[in-house]
């Protein structure tokens, strides 16, 4: 069954054609990764499906609705969440606070009832709180909960996105460019928990520039070159395409 | 958690207490009447200090909130229906008990709406103002928010010094008390200073409470996420256009409350209320205070307004504040008080606990 389904996506930004009649589908439980060489249209694809754009025409369903033209904080209430190429951790919080801010789905206290401290807030504060400290023990960075996240090492601060991410308890996990700045060692480690994060029940669609990664734990691949959809197809399969090397595995040779 | 919490409040109604000694025992109660005023003025500063420095949204209109809060109460309390008492609408609102009859200076019968009604009124006039400026202009950033707050405040001053119905550069006057109940009322009668005193500050320590609870909830998080990443609060699920409209109207629910007050309390208004400078000042406070720092921010507001309502600054009032918001940006732009500081103070670092 398909989680999401992108359909004949158009954007143009003035005589750009970012993205041209894209559809795809991402089957639920699946790794799907979004490539293509620089400017291909990926991270633009990326936004219109998580409603950061509105597409000029095409639509994207998701968990069976339409949620073209939705805001990102109805699309988080539906069960999607995201990380950014570039990090947009919140400075000033620790990491276990950024964390917490991803239970915001998942909580309902408003400007009322929290200037009123009701007990029932106060219950819910610290059962954010716990699952905060659960996902952070999930991505095994449970001491760095009380640091300030956006003094922390670059790599510790993508995990921190991502867990941020995790604590929404989303059905789609979107990763925008998760291996960016991080060095072989830490990328490796990333395939390992994305290709965990799928185990425990979570669709991934990811935007990245590694090969090996995207190779060794995307179960399908997107290939995007000028904006259209060029080839669709597992890892092995991607690498034999004639279209793709030509674009983009063979732009050395040209 | 909450006793931490609630410790800082504590100190506070301490310290309101001691500061009501001091001043008898220095034989200077008439220190009171500014510390009221300050406390007045320190809602606005209270309300703003969460706008700007835990949401990030800067404001340069907020004297007008205040002003229109002060004003609407003041207007409706003062304006004579008497000879309109036979109007439909006059005698309805008579009926339902919004009206109160009395007498002027000179004998002439006097036809008002009730201070409490009035109150009533101003803060849901400034509310609905604040919701319908705050949609629109909340959709822009920094400078271009700060532009087009600081048109809307234009507006107001301009507004009240320009309308005569509002006694143009005069403002309102003879504003009557506000009795509120056993036999307390919000005027600036002598009488009743000491009872004043403590209500401003009951009423401040009252707001307090409800924002501290706000910065330590799920909706404190959310503004302070909206500040530092609003695209990623979005992406989180926060809506950040409605919180910082909420956060927007609030703030100047608290600055209209503080201008009602003070305009009973001081038996009038002025065009000078809305200035710009008004304004500006507020800013300059919360800057000093350390942005996102409410007690800072408090502390520094009842200072700087004490000082400025005592004369101290003479005639380069207006300057010093000024001064004040130069400097601070210059050499402290996280505010003089800071908690870093006071944490380094070891006696003093368990009193405070950890901030958020």
């Amino acid at each position: 069954m398909s989680l999401l389904v992108v359909k004949d996506l158009c954007k143009r930004f003035g005589g750009l054609q970012a993205v041209g009649n894209v559809s795809f589908t991402v089957a639920a439980g699946s790794i799907k990764a979004l490539i293509g060489p620089n400017g291909a249209g990926k991270t633009t694809l990326f936004n219109l499906i998580f409603g950061a754009l509105a597409p000029d025409s095409g639509q994207v369903f998701f968990d069976g609705k339409k949620t073209d033209g939705c805001k990102p904080h109805e699309l988080a209430a539906a069960g999607m969440a995201r990380t950014f190429q570039h990090i947009r951790l919140f400075p000033k919080m620790s990491a276990l606070e950024n964390i917490a801010v991803g239970r915001h789905v998942h909580s309902r206290a408003g400007f009322l009832s929290s200037m009123l401290g009701l007990p029932w807030t106060r219950r819910e504060q610290r059962v954010v709180r716990e699952k905060a400290l659960a996902t952070m023990r999930f991505l095994g960075v449970e001491e760095l909960a009380e640091a300030e996240a956006t003094s922390l090492a670059y790599g510790q601060q993508r995990i921190i996105e991502l867990g941020r991410a995790l604590a929404c308890e989303p059905k789609l996990l979107l990763l925008d460019e998760p291996a960016a700045g991080l060095n072989m060692r830490e990328t490796s480690e990333m395939a390992k928990l994305i290709a965990r994060i799928r185990d425990s029940g979570v669709t991934v669609l990811l935007v990245e520039h590694d090969m090996t990664l995207v190779m060794n734990i995307s179960d399908e691949i997107v290939v995007l070159s000028y904006g259209e959809k060029i080839a669709d197809d597992k890892p092995l399969a991607i690498q034999k395409h004639p279209e793709v090397i030509k674009v983009y595995l063979g732009a050395d040779d040209a | 958690m909450a006793r931490r919490r609630n410790l800082p409040l504590l100190v506070m109604a301490l310290a309101v207490i001691a500061v009501h000694g001091l001043a008898a025992a220095a034989g200077k109660p008439q220190y009171l009447t500014q510390l009221t005023m300050a406390g007045y003025y320190s809602l606005v500063i209270v309300g703003l200090t969460l706008l700007m420095g835990y949401t990030g949204q800067i404001s340069l209109g907020h004297a007008g909130f205040f002003a229109i809060g002060g004003y609407t109460s003041g207007l409706l309390t003062t304006y004579n229906l008497h000879s309109r008492s036979s109007d439909t609408l006059v005698s309805l609102l008579r009926a339902t008990g919004l009206l109160v009859a009395g007498q002027d200076l000179y004998g002439g019968d006097l036809l008002v709406v009730r201070p409490g009604a009035a109150c009533l009124i101003a803060l849901l006039v400034t509310v609905a103002i604040a919701y319908l400026v705050g949609k629109p202009v909340l959709k822009l950033r920094g400078h271009y928010l700060a532009m087009a707050t600081l048109g809307f405040g234009t507006i107001v001053y301009k507004v009240v010094l320009g309308s005569s119905l509002v006694g143009a550069a005069d403002g309102i006057s003879d504003i009557p008390a506000f009795p509120l109940f056993a036999g307390l009322a919000v005027t600036g009668k002598s009488v009743l200073r000491t009872q004043n005193y403590y209500l401003a500050w009951g009423l401040v320590l009252g707001a307090m409470a409800l924002l501290t609870n706000l910065i330590h909830s799920r909706v404190g998080r959310a503004l302070r996420a909206i500040h530092g990443a609003e695209d990623a609060a979005n992406a989180m699920g926060v809506d950040t256009a409605r919180y910082k409209l909420q956060m927007f109207v609030l703030s100047a629910a608290l600055a209209a409350l503080g201008g009602v007050f003070l305009t009973h309390y001081n038996g009038g208004i002025g065009p000078s209320e809305a200035s710009i400078m008004k304004s500006v000042r507020y800013v300059a406070i919360v800057a000093v205070g350390g942005m996102a720092n409410l007690w800072g921010a408090l502390i520094m507001g009842v200072l700087l307004n004490f000082l400025s309502l005592r004369g101290s600054f003479g005639s380069y009032d207006d300057a010093v504040f000024g001064l004040i918001l130069l400097a601070i940006m210059l050499f402290a732009p996280d505010g003089l008080l800071r908690v870093e500081l006071v944490r380094r103070l070891p006696g003093l670092r368990r009193l405070w606990g950890r901030t958020p």
